[in-house]
Parts: C-alpha cells; sequence; structure tokens
C-alpha cells in the first residue's frame, strides 16, 4: 500500500472557499448578465415571430437602424484613421506636448458622454459658438446625422488609439529605421512594416470602437433631438418603444443590439486569439522575436 | 568609401552626447568604436547612418558632404543592436525588402538569386522560409547582416552586433564577421563596449568617453600605449598603486621602485594582473594575499599590498597560494600616469 500523503493546501485552495467564490460568481454572473439577455430575448419573441418580423419591418425601426449603421459607417473608419495618426505620432515621434495629448486622447473615457452631448449643444447649437455661422451657411449639425456621428466620435475617439499606443511603443522604432535605411519611403514602411505589426490590435480597436458607436445613448440622445424616423439612433429608438407602452417593439429592436453584442464578443474572442487586445503578452512577444535574450 | 567626421556635435535636449568629434576612417577598414555607455559611441554611428542628424560639423562620404542626406539615399546597411528584423516576414522577404522597395528596380529572379547568394554567404542556405521567431539569435544576427549587404552599401553600421547573444556564439560570429569583412572589403564601423570584441576584429580602435575620442589607434597601439588612466582602465582589468616619485624613483609606502619617468610628485601606478611576479620571499613590495580564485588557464591573486592598497595578479597554475599568505612582488612593467 501506497502511503497517500495530504499536502498542505495552497492559498485559496481550501475547498469551502473555492466553492464559495465560484458560486457567488456565477451567481452574480447569472442575474446581473444572463437573465437580461434572456428577458431580451423572451419578451423580444413573446408575441410571436410574427409580431416580431413586423416591429422590426416598422418604417421608424428600420430608419433607426440606417441611422446606427450610417453614423458606424462614418465614424468607425474616421476614428480608425485618427488612432493611427494618434498612436503613429505619440510613438514614433519626440515633440512637446506628447504627454498632454495622451492624456488628451483618454479624456473621453473618464467623461460622462452626456456632458460630450451637451458641450456639442453649445458649439454648433443655435445660441452656441458656430451656431450662427452654420445657420447662415444654411449647414444642420445639430438635430441631424452629423451631430450624432460628431457625438460618436467623440466618445470612441479613445479606443483604436488606445490599443495601438501600448503596442506600437513596445516595438519601438527599430524597425521603422530599418525599413528606412534600406530604402522605404515613409508610405512603403507604414504599409510594409508597421501596419502588419499591428494589424490585430488595430482590428480589436475597431471592433471596440463600431460596438460603442452602435450602443451609444447618452451623447446622441443630446444632439439629435429624438426625431422619430429621421433622427434616431436604435438606442434612442429602444426608448422611445418602451417609453410607448411598446414592449415588444423595444425588446426587439433590442434583441438587434444583443445580437451585435454577441456578434462583437465573437470577433473579440477571435483577435484575442491572434494576440490581440492582451498587450503584456502581445508586447512580450514583439520583443523577444526581435531581441532574443536582451541583457 | 572613405568616411570623414569633422568636428561632429551632437546635443539632445541639454544633454551634449558628442563633443566636436573628427575622425578618418580609410576605405575598406574596418573599425570599432568602443567606450562605456554614454559615451556617445551609438550616437556617432546613428549619425554616420543619417538615423540622428548632426547639430555642427560635417560627415563626408568620399568627397561627398553626407551631412543631410537623408537615411533612405545615405547607401548605409544599418545593423541593430536587437536585429530589427521585421516579424511578420520570412528570412528570404527580409533580406529581399531592400532590393524591392530600392529605386533601382531589379526583377523577381533577379532579387532571388541575389537572396540565395546572401543565405550561402552568412551559411543561412535552408532557413530562407522561417520566420524570424522561430530562428536562434545567432541566426537571427546574420540575417541583419544579409539584410543590411543586399542593398550593396557603400558603408556597413554595425550597433552593438553582438551584445545580445551567449558568449561563445558571440566568438563564433566575431570571427565570422571579420572573414565576411575581409572577403568584401566594405568600409565597416560598428560600436561595442566590450574591449575584448573591439580589439579582436578591428583594425583600428576608436576610445571614448563622455562625447569626446580619447585615444585611437590600431589594437596593438592602444594596448601597448595607453594615453591615459581612463583607457589603461578601460581596456581591461588594471589596478592603481599610489605612490611619489622623486628624481626617477617612486616611493610606494616603505618601498622604493625604478620610476623611468620624466613626471615628477604623485602619481599613479597602473598594473595589468600579468604585470607583476609574486614569491614568497625576496625583494619587492610586501604583500598579503586575501583571496586565491581559480580558473582555467590560471591562478587570481586578490592581495592587499601595505597601506591597504587591494592589487589583483596571475600566477601560473601549479603556484601554491593561499589565502593569508605573505610574499613580495616585483613589478615586470607598468604604465606611470599623474595622479
Amino acid at each position: 500500500m501506497t502511503p497517500t500523503r495530504r499536502k498542505p493546501p495552497r492559498v485559496g485552495d481550501g475547498p469551502i472557499i473555492r466553492r464559495l467564490l465560484i458560486g457567488t460568481t456565477l451567481f452574480f454572473g447569472a442575474i446581473l448578465v444572463l437573465a437580461p439577455l434572456l428577458v431580451i430575448a423572451v419578451e423580444a419573441f413573446g408575441q410571436g415571430l410574427k409580431a416580431y418580423a413586423a416591429t422590426i419591418a416598422h418604417p421608424d425601426t428600420r430608419h433607426a437602424i440606417f441611422m446606427t449603421v450610417a453614423t458606424a459607417l462614418i465614424a468607425v473608419p474616421v476614428n480608425t484613421a485618427f488612432g493611427l495618426a494618434a498612436a503613429w505620432a505619440i510613438t514614433k515621434f519626440d515633440f512637446w506636448g506628447r504627454r498632454f495629448l495622451l492624456v488628451v486622447i483618454e479624456i473621453p473615457f473618464s467623461i460622462s458622454p452626456i456632458v460630450a452631448g451637451v458641450a456639442y449643444l453649445f458649439v454648433y447649437g443655435l445660441q452656441g459658438l458656430f451656431g450662427p455661422m452654420l445657420e447662415a451657411a444654411d449647414i444642420k449639425i445639430l438635430f441631424a446625422l452629423p451631430g450624432i456621428v460628431l457625438a460618436s466620435m467623440f466618445v470612441t475617439a479613445p479606443f483604436v488609439a488606445r490599443e495601438l499606443i501600448p503596442l506600437m511603443q513596445a516595438q519601438g522604432r527599430d524597425l521603422e529605421e530599418a525599413a528606412t535605411s534600406l530604402g522605404a519611403s515613409g508610405w512603403r514602411t507604414f504599409f510594409s512594416v508597421t501596419l502588419p505589426n499591428v494589424k490585430w490590435a488595430l482590428l480589436y480597436g475597431v471592433v471596440l470602437c463600431n460596438a460603442r458607436v452602435m450602443g451609444e445613448f447618452g451623447a446622441v440622445s443630446v444632439v439629435s433631438g429624438n426625431i422619430r424616423g429621421q433622427t434616431n439612433t436604435l438606442p434612442l429608438h429602444i426608448e422611445l418603444l418602451y417609453h410607448d407602452y411598446q414592449a415588444a417593439g423595444a425588446f426587439a429592436a433590442a434583441s438587434i443590439l444583443a445580437t451585435l453584442a454577441v456578434v462583437t464578443i465573437i470577433a473579440k474572442v477571435a483577435l484575442e486569439r491572434r494576440g490581440a487586445g492582451r498587450r503584456p503578452a502581445l508586447a512580450a512577444v514583439a520583443k523577444e522575436q526581435n531581441a532574443g535574450t536582451r541583457p | 568609401m572613405k568616411i570623414r567626421l569633422d568636428q561632429v556635435v551632437k546635443t539632445f535636449d541639454t544633454f551634449r552626447a558628442v563633443h566636436g568629434v573628427s575622425l578618418d576612417i580609410e576605405s575598406g577598414q574596418l573599425v570599432a568604436l568602443l567606450g562605456p555607455s554614454g559615451s556617445g559611441k551609438t550616437t556617432i554611428l546613428r549619425m554616420v547612418a543619417g538615423l540622428e542628424y548632426a547639430d555642427g560639423g560635417h560627415i563626408y562620404f568620399g568627397d561627398q558632404d553626407a551631412t543631410d542626406i537623408p537615411v533612405r539615399d545615405r547607401g548605409v546597411g544599418f545593423v541593430f543592436q536587437h536585429y530589427a528584423l521585421f516579424p511578420h516576414m520570412t528570412v528570404a522577404e527580409n533580406i529581399a525588402f531592400g532590393m524591392k522597395v530600392s529605386k533601382t528596380k531589379r526583377s523577381k529572379p533577379e532579387i532571388a538569386t541575389r537572396v540565395d547568394e546572401l543565405l550561402r554567404l552568412v551559411k543561412l542556405e535552408g532557413l530562407d522560409d522561417r520566420f524570424p521567431g522561430q530562428i536562434s539569435g545567432g541566426q537571427r544576427q546574420r540575417v541583419a547582416l544579409a539584410r543590411a549587404l543586399a542593398v550593396d552599401p557603400k558603408v556597413l553600421l554595425l550597433d552593438e552586433p553582438f551584445g545580445a547573444l551567449d558568449a561563445n556564439v558571440r566568438r563564433d560570429l566575431r570571427r565570422w564577421l571579420r572573414e565576411i569583412h575581409d572577403e568584401l572589403g566594405i568600409t565597416t564601423l560598428f560600436v561595442t563596449h566590450d574591449q575584448e570584441e573591439a580589439l579582436d576584429l578591428a583594425d583600428r580602435v576608436v576610445i571614448l568617453d563622455q562625447g569626446r575620442i580619447v585615444q585611437e589607434g590600431t589594437p596593438a597601439e592602444v594596448c601597448r600605449a595607453p594615453n591615459s588612466a581612463f583607457v589603461m582602465q578601460f581596456l581591461g582589468d588594471a589596478n592603481r598603486i599610489s605612490a611619489t616619485v622623486r628624481d626617477g624613483q617612486a616611493y610606494i609606502g616603505e618601498t622604493v621602485v625604478d620610476a623611468p619617468t620624466s613626471l615628477d610628485g604623485p602619481i599613479d601606478i597602473y598594473l595589468r594582473p600579468g604585470d607583476v611576479d609574486w614569491r614568497p620571499e625576496g625583494d619587492g613590495i610586501p604583500a598579503t594575499v586575501i583571496r586565491v580564485l581559480d580558473r582555467p588557464g590560471g591562478r587570481r591573486v586578490l592581495a592587499n599590498v601595505e597601506g591597504g592598497t587591494a592589487l589583483e595578479f596571475d600566477v601560473a597554475p601549479e603556484m601554491a597560494v593561499r589565502s593569508g599568505q605573505v610574499g613580495k612582488l616585483s613589478i615586470k612593467r607598468s604604465r606611470l600616469y599623474p595622479a
């Protein structure tokens, strides 16, 4: 008979603590996350598939979907370009105000979106900074698509830049310097050297940015004016339906956003498998590949 | 291609990294820039490459003033300390990169032939479709060199080329780089903080300290006649003994030795570990053994001479020395610098 030796438990490995922790996590996960999602599904299809299809097909809902997609189609590419430019500037050049720019990019993360919305009112509104000028030129920014796009862009400005900056900082300037010393032009260096090395992080940032643009409520609700069938995006439309006591319609519209969220999560997980988003791991890989054994 | 630096100056913010450095590098020479960290050696190399611009002075490639020519058009091959291989490209693609982006158009088969040729030169045949992450550090360094050579540079520049490798790989690569240099005859400038590497590899060694050249010459010149205490200490293990010279005699504590020098007054005597003879008794400077370190080639003795100065010297492997032993030291050769 082999004597069984009792090993001392590792920290936190006691069966009671373990079960308690797992149980608590599962419980809160279920009531905080899973239950609401289930409710959306149940309520959306509560009155049958037909009612669901009818709600989605309603012109106002279709227009709200159109507004949301249009906003994303404009805001996401612009913010991607901005994020790339900002990350490039901050990580590859030394200039006065570099740290300040880093902080500025982060501001939308910490500011309430509603504040952004109100700020835009003061800048572009009738009584605002550019209001009279815009009115004279007959350019409509507030209570129209441009205002919604601007507010969404403000809120999501940091997403791409935030993913790229730490990675590009870890990669350093060696690769670009090497490409240039071999005779590559600036554009060539960017497209053949910089971009391929950050593409997964870039895509990761784009996915997160897109999810946020499509789901943005606070900032957009201030600048859109909530005109049904005209300036309502999907999140605003959901609120409107709900206040009209059209619960089934609200949940049907919500199910579209929920589906979008699930797609985003799948894309995010797929990208993380490629190494994006896990910054320390990725930075380590980039370093290891170029350095071998660093002293 | 002959390189000439004329009074080159570089300042970062308020820190002056390079103070008016002038240097001639003859065509086809292999020259080492040697110095401790912060001595400005890498900055000088990067200015020659065009990765940094000089704040003052001129850099000439042959007769052409290259000071303001951008890196892209300067025609230098630069090998980075951490290789800077493109991680998403194979070894062959890395080597071909310079030829692909070059203004002189080359056909695909032409490039492929050149890549094969370079792979043979750096002895990496068969690794062409590996990625940088899949090969060893030494192999990466060789790919980096092949990539730099692919564009037929006028000048080859290497920044601490072996700094990130372990000792054995380092020694092999060093000899191999010398062979490649002799084969291609390309003017080469490299930066190192490792004296052994510089002395092993270079035709001429340029020793830098705090942004200034302190001595330059062949390895023999700088080893046999270091012109300052700094060079003496930087090139290898050195012992310092304080002494006073009067009329050609150096007074070390109670002991008097001949001092063939025109100096007078307080001086520092510098000795290499091999410059001293140890004997258990007889004439010489009295010393007490503190520790004995055994090494493959001999024994290193740590001793104190009277007055408390610590001294390191080498004795033959069969010499019986033990700590606590008292004996006499005689100086075989030394270098004297004013204290």
